[in-house]
């Protein structure tokens, strides 16, 4: 679906983090089914959301990923680990607020919940997260190494 | 002077100089200490210039302590001529460390810093007039040394051997340190001077629960002595903190800050507080809870990176701020 490969403008890149129960078998299904969705996506398969902790975000960021995706089991209770989602939920907010006093839009990370059978609507939330991404234009962290004298 | 003391340098950055104090006090202890070096370098205490520094020969100084941040391109210049005259190199306190609180600089540009200092309100300057890089002063020209674009640790610009962090770092650490040197038996380089693991683990208060249902601010309220102050609903870096300062400030009814920086293993101190926080903030009813109760609940803390990153800004994965937002 990616009209634009030849083009200039800027393709994203993105990093999944993908619960082993629910996000990653959505993916797995999208890909099964052979359904389209933008390659921009690179997928980690963790056992749960809970297990992405804010460092994992952070360190993609600063390696110069435009957008990271956590993706678990929908609450409340679909968390094969009963609430791994809901802390992986606390995190996420508190995060988006030290993203914004850091000057990073709190966009670039977003936090999705798709059960196994949802394959399709995993799709539609990487096209969905492409096309923002496109839009919000390269990571500021790709455009300046920090530090850097 | 002895043959087999050892030359001691203490250098300095951007500091306030509380590092000084520490090996002042470090009292009976400091004839001690004393009696086995030779100061080479210490600008603080003693009268030996710039110029004494660069005449001594390369790895002429067996240890050099490094206490400040590094703000402008003085500080390097300075760690760097340290570096190359000394054997060791060891980050002395948070500032050295992780780049301390000077580091929160890290949030604003040099134009509105200078701004703030200079141009606000508050501020007697008539005129306006700010540091210039360079100004003729009648025949004589004077520079000030020029900002960095961001502030680093120490080991930011040089290698660095051993690390002692706090703000200021604790005698019994100093003494550790020394007693180490003074009979050869260094812990592998590279190390951290104290305990690997995080303040909860020296804290001598009770933890009982696992959720909060809101955050308390230091000010807000007057601690129970007794029980852990997390469980009060009050942000103690505690569990984001390296121990071995005898949790001073807990035992005197305050929060933990977390100068003494991240513990053995964590590499980004703001990072593995957050997510501990996040881990009991609201963990009760949290099947309950909508996306907007949570958001709203988070919006309780109201500077993130002030309060998880109070010293090692410069030292964390992202550094400093961007203009994105
Ligand atoms: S197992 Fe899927 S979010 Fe916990």
């Amino acid at each position: 679906m990616i009209e634009n490969r030849k083009g200039d403008w800027f393709e994203p890149r993105i990093l999944g983090f993908l619960c082993n129960w629910c996000s990653y078998a959505a993916a797995d299904l999208a890909g099964m089914s052979r359904m389209e969705y933008p390659p921009n996506i690179r997928c980690v398969r963790v056992m749960c959301s809970g297990r992405v902790e804010p460092s994992f975000v952070l360190e993609a960021l600063r390696e110069g990923y435009d957008g990271v995706l956590i993706a678990g089991c929908h609450p409340p209770s679909d968390c094969h680990y009963q609430s791994g989602n809901l802390k992986a939920r606390r995190r996420y907010y508190l995060l988006r607020k030290l993203l914004r006093e850091l000057g990073i839009n709190p966009d670039r990370v977003r936090l999705e919940w798709a059960s196994a059978s949802e394959g399709q609507r995993f799709a539609e939330i990487v096209k969905d997260f492409t096309e923002r991404l496109r839009r919000l234009g390269p990571s500021p962290l790709k455009v300046k190494r920090v530090g850097a004298e | 002077m002895g043959r087999n003391r050892l030359n001691l340098a203490i250098g300095l950055g951007a500091t306030c100089s509380g590092c000084d104090i520490t090996i002042v006090d470090l009292a009976e202890y400091l004839p001690k200490v004393l009696s086995s070096v030779n100061i080479a370098f210490w600008p603080t205490a003693a009268d030996l210039k710039l110029k004494d520094l660069e005449a001594m020969a390369n790895g002429s100084i067996d240890l050099c302590l490094y206490h400040g941040a590094i703000v402008n391109e003085e500080n390097a210049e300075m760690a760097r001529l340290l570096r190359r005259k000394s054997k060791l190199m060891v980050a002395f306190g948070s500032c050295a460390c992780f780049g301390g609180v000077p580091g929160l600089a890290n949030l604003a540009t040099k134009d509105s810093l200078l701004e703030t200092v200079y141009g606000t309100p508050s501020t007697d300057n008539p005129k306006g007039l700010k540091p210039q890089g360079e100004a003729l002063v009648g025949e004589y020209r004077m520079a000030v040394p020029k900002r960095l674009d961001a502030v680093l640790p120490l080991s930011g610009v040089v290698e660095v051997d051993y690390s002692i962090p706090g703000c200021p770092p604790q005698t019994s650490q100093v003494k550790d340190a020394f007693e180490a040197i003074l009979s050869s038996d260094l812990p592998p380089r590279g190390s951290v001077i104290g305990p690997a693991k995080n303040l909860c683990d020296e804290c001598p208060r009770k933890r009982e629960g696992k959720s909060i249902s809101k955050i308390v601010r230091a000010h807000e309220t007057i601690a129970d002595q007794e029980r852990c102050l997390l469980d009060q609903g009050i942000l103690c870096m505690g569990p984001a903190t390296r121990a071995g300062c005898d949790a001073k400030c807990i035992k005197a009814n305050m929060r933990c800050e977390g100068c003494m920086g991240p513990p053995d293993g964590v590499g980004d101190q703001g990072a593995k507080m957050l997510g501990a926080i996040a881990s009991i903030l609201g963990l009760e009813g949290e099947d309950k809870m909508s996306e907007e109760d949570v958001a709203r609940l988070m919006d309780g803390i109201v500077d993130p990176v002030g309060l998880f990153y109070l010293f090692s800004l410069p030292s964390s994965i992202l550094r400093r701020r961007l203009w994105e937002v």
